[in-house]
């Protein structure tokens, strides 16, 4: 048992000194998929310090880890544009507009749950805050480097800031129905945006008035009112909670008045109804593939919805919001060829480029491409078929997940409370949905049925 | 010209008005030059007649009489696929408690009939089957006893008419695991509430036992509709996911004397033995489900049907969902790629289901003289891109069509678009 124990602490150092640098791979033989470039048969793709150096064929590089990729599927590191894995709390549900606070604050490396969307392909997430509020925190973007310690090292440097907004029941419940402070309607929706808006645009031309002079004292520091002003300088992607096509339409006009542009709705389960409006104000959808019925604004949903908007122009990703779905996203992206027929690379773009542009980190990763990141998936089968199997992940040229060399127990840290591991029941299925996970934290003290 | 294109519109009109009340249709119908994934006996290049609502015949060149003729050429037919555990039907909209018919109060209480509460009109009925789900079990949920679950065909307007022929009472079995990631309860606190519930299910099975000699027909609905088990001529389903909790549930089976099958079993693949020396078979699922234990392998749930078949247990499938049953292909070709095979799979969704529930003599192949429950489509039916073209249940001839389909067809180009102009 103690030498278990050594070995698993030895395994830890290990996979916490790896994390300190940049890997070096090469991927031979492979079907490349670089959804920018099509598919390149019996291609290798050299990573070099955690950078793709060359996709071509024959490629070597001496000293260097060599995959066998023959008869495999190399594609893009998947990524997911709403999560919520890898946070210790998701919802600062005590107030309509938390625009101040951040999950960046709230990273846990240590989530289990990271691995297994490795084991998925995913090696980007956006780990989001809830949608108890109607401007909810500001969210982070990780990278799935499972094994380090620190949770300074799973961000993803350099990437664009990110905040959650929300619309429809969950902050109506939360704030309404609870607290029977506004907004209990989606009317009042509208109004605590224009007024942070406002908030923001006042707090702006006192610094600018202060800095001509115009005013003798500065006006008082106020983070909300900082992050506002910083929307409205189009430096925040909004990333909007949203159901219901009226209250989408709703948030496109609002935006438009303040002249804010970067906005992606996220589930948006009534886009389709909405597609040409969201098409011509540029806005991005981030959509699950089939989830519905779960409350009454997800009813009148369908799962051709990634199609529709697709297919009207919208930029569209497929997420998971969900621990579970974030295992098997390349599945999710394929029931777009069976709710639509989607082509084999538009639907591979749901999962890849798109969320990347919606995460403002396109430039860097979303396709196989020289000089992009190494962020890489290799799968046995072709992965929009039901039987594929993901072999390896890697990250920034280092190998995450191996499906033949990795252990079983992948956890980085145990529970002292627990004399064995925990074993959860699955929980009830309607409540499981009804309760969405943007809604962690908050049930506690919704006193929802259990 | 103008002949012509009034000809057209009119066609259209017809088609469009034939479209908002597309029904169902009854009539003998020959599904010609398919390939026909009977599961009971192999692939065969042929024909299917249906007729009377059954499968009449299978053969080659078969003379279509009087029936409709349906060219399948190039297409592929299998059995109408069954869900061993779902709330469909009993459940319309999650987060509203008043369209949620599975859990009624009580911890005994046996006597809830699915069957009743399912609604044939639920809109999620439709989006099921149109994947090629013809059959399911509904199932009460909640607390010891949560109710009697009902299979039912996905097609009819009263339940007597989706009734398939198998009713069971429906146990979950006290759990020593946590209730989900919110359950703060300690260990001791666990076991303590799991001895309580023992307790009572020892009770209560006291009670059924007294009655069941006793006999004198006194009105006791909790204690009269677990007698036909008692009287072993019923089985029980017993929910049971952990290990320990499936070696107790065994062992208090074979001390009652009883027929039991098992569902969710997450653990299944650690007691296969035990399962297939005491012959329970197993309602697995879902196979979509993130591990038990955070220690486990994280394809735990992928592969634990894999395991327990390898082991020798009967086993079928279930999605425990309500709004998403028609996940169920994909749940089965998870299990396929994770260790099952694709063979395997499909009988975990046709034949296994059918024999475990007692009405393989009509479901679950494509066999002379079975129901014709059954579907045509582009390839094998859990490959994601696959096409449902044509669903029958029952011999029904079912469109398919749902309200997500609809709804794709009326937006996909919306009109007026976004300058309210054509």
């Amino acid at each position: 048992m103690k030498k278990i124990n050594y070995i698993f602490f030895l395994a830890l150092l290990c996979f916490g000194l790896q994390a300190q640098e940049k890997g070096d791979v090469l991927i031979k033989n492979g079907t490349v998929i670089t959804i920018t470039n099509g598919v390149l048969e019996n291609t290798d793709v050299l990573i070099k310090n955690g950078k793709i150096d060359k996709i071509g064929e024959d490629l070597s590089a001496s000293d260097i880890t060599t995959i066998d990729a023959e008869g495999k599927f190399v594609m893009p590191g998947i990524i997911d544009a709403h999560s919520h894995i890898a946070l210790d709390v998701v919802n600062e549900a005590t107030s309509p507009n938390t625009a101040h606070v951040w999950v960046g604050d709230g990273l846990n490396p240590y989530d289990v749950g990271v691995y297994r969307a490795l084991a998925g392909g995913v090696t980007i997430s956006h780990a989001m805050h809830g949608s108890a509020n109607a401007i909810g925190g500001q969210c982070e973007t990780i990278k799935h480097r499972y094994g380090v310690l620190n949770p300074e090292e799973m961000r993803m440097d350099g990437a664009p800031r990110t905040i959650k907004f929300a619309l429809g029941e969950n902050p109506m419940r939360v704030h309404g129905e609870r607290n029977n402070i506004s907004p209990a309607t989606r009317m009042g929706m509208e109004q605590i945006f224009r007024n942070a808006f406002e908030q923001g645009k006042a707090y702006m031309k006192a610094n600018k008035d202060y800095a001509a002079g115009k005013l003798d004292v500065p006006p008082l520091y106020n983070l909300q009112s900082e992050v506002m002003a910083d929307i409205l300088k189009g430096d925040i992607i909004i990333h909007c909670h949203s159901y219901r096509a009226d209250e989408i339409y709703m948030l496109l006009r609002v935006l438009d008045d303040y002249g804010v542009k970067k906005i992606c709705f996220q589930h948006v389960n009534e886009g389709f109804k909405v597609a040409p409006e969201l098409a011509a104000y540029g806005a991005h959808a981030s959509v699950f593939s089939d989830w519905w019925a779960y409350k009454f604004e997800v009813y009148y949903s369908t799962a051709y919805n990634a199609t529709i908007l697709a297919e009207n122009g919208v930029v569209t990703s497929i997420n998971s919001d969900s621990g579970e779905l974030i295992r098997h996203l390349y599945h999710e992206a394929a029931k777009t060829q069976r709710y639509g027929g989607l082509s084999d690379n538009e639907a591979l773009k749901l999962i890849t480029l798109n969320p990347a542009i919606q995460l403002g980190i396109d430039d860097r990763v979303g396709s196989l491409e020289e000089g992009k990141e190494g962020d890489v998936v290799i799968f046995e089968n072709h992965p929009l078929s039901i039987y594929a199997i993901p072999q390896q992940t890697i990250v920034d040229g280092i190998v995450r997940f191996d499906i033949a060399e990795d252990i079983d127990d992948m956890r980085l840290d145990v529970d002292p409370e627990e004399t064995v591991p925990a074993f959860y029941e699955l929980e009830e299925h309607s409540h499981e949905h009804g309760e969405d996970k943007c809604m962690q934290d908050v049930y506690e003290f919704l006193n929802h049925k259990h | 010209m103008k002949i012509v294109n009034i000809l057209i519109l009119c066609f259209l009109t017809v088609v469009g008005f034939g479209q908002q009340v597309e029904k169902s249709t009854y009539k003998d119908v020959l599904l010609k030059g398919a390939t026909l994934v009977t599961v009971t006996n192999g692939t065969i290049e042929g024909d299917l007649l249906i007729s009377d609502g059954k499968i009449a015949k299978i053969g080659r060149a078969l003379e279509a009489g009087e029936a409709e003729v349906m060219d399948c050429s190039g297409k592929f037919v299998y059995p109408g696929m069954i869900d061993g555990g779902t709330q469909l039907g009993l459940g319309e909209v999650g987060s509203i408690s008043l369209t949620q018919d599975s859990d009624e109060i009580g911890d005994y209480t046996p006597h809830m009939q699915a069957l009743t509460a399912v609604n044939p009109n639920s809109v999620a009925i439709p989006v099921t089957r149109v994947n090629g789900v013809t059959t399911v079990i509904s199932s009460p949920t909640g607390d010891l006893f949560p109710g009697t679950a009902a299979l039912i065909n996905l097609h009819g307007y009263t339940p007597d008419q989706m009734y398939a022929g198998f009713k069971a009472v429906v146990m979950n079995f006290p759990s020593t695991g946590k209730r989900g990631r919110r359950d703060r309860r300690s260990e001791e606190d666990i076991k303590k509430d799991s001895d309580k519930a023992l307790k009572k299910l020892k009770e209560f099975w006291q009670q059924a036992e007294v009655y069941a000699k006793i006999n004198d027909g006194s009105y006791n609905p909790q204690l009269s509709a677990v007698l036909p088990i008692i009287n072993d001529e019923a089985p029980l389903i017993v929910n049971v996911n952990k290990k320990s909790d499936i070696l107790a549930a065994i062992k208090w089976s074979q001390e009652k004397e009883i027929n039991v099958i098992f569902s969710g079993v997450a653990d299944g693949w650690r007691v296969a033995d035990s399962l297939t020396k005491y012959d329970i078979p197993v309602i697995a699922g879902p196979v979509l489900s993130i591990p038990s234990r955070n220690s486990d392998r994280y394809d735990a749930a992928y592969t634990n049907v894999a395991k327990m078949v390898k082991a020798g247990v009967k086993v079928c499938l279930r999605t425990n969902d309500t709004e998403n049953v028609r996940n169920l292909p994909f749940h089965a070709g998870f299990a396929a790629a994770y260790g099952l095979g694709v063979e395997e799979a499909l009988k975990t969704v046709t034949i296994n289901p059918a024999e475990i529930f007692g009405v393989d003599d009509q479901l679950g192949s494509l066999t002379e003289g079975k129901v014709a429950n059954l579907f045509v489509s582009t390839g094998d039916p859990f490959e994601t891109k696959t096409q449902i073209e044509h669903l029958f249940i029952e011999g029904w001839n079912v469109p398919i069509e749902s309200r997500q389909t609809l709804l794709y067809d009326e937006f996909l180009e919306r009109d007026p678009g976004a300058d309210n102009k054509k």
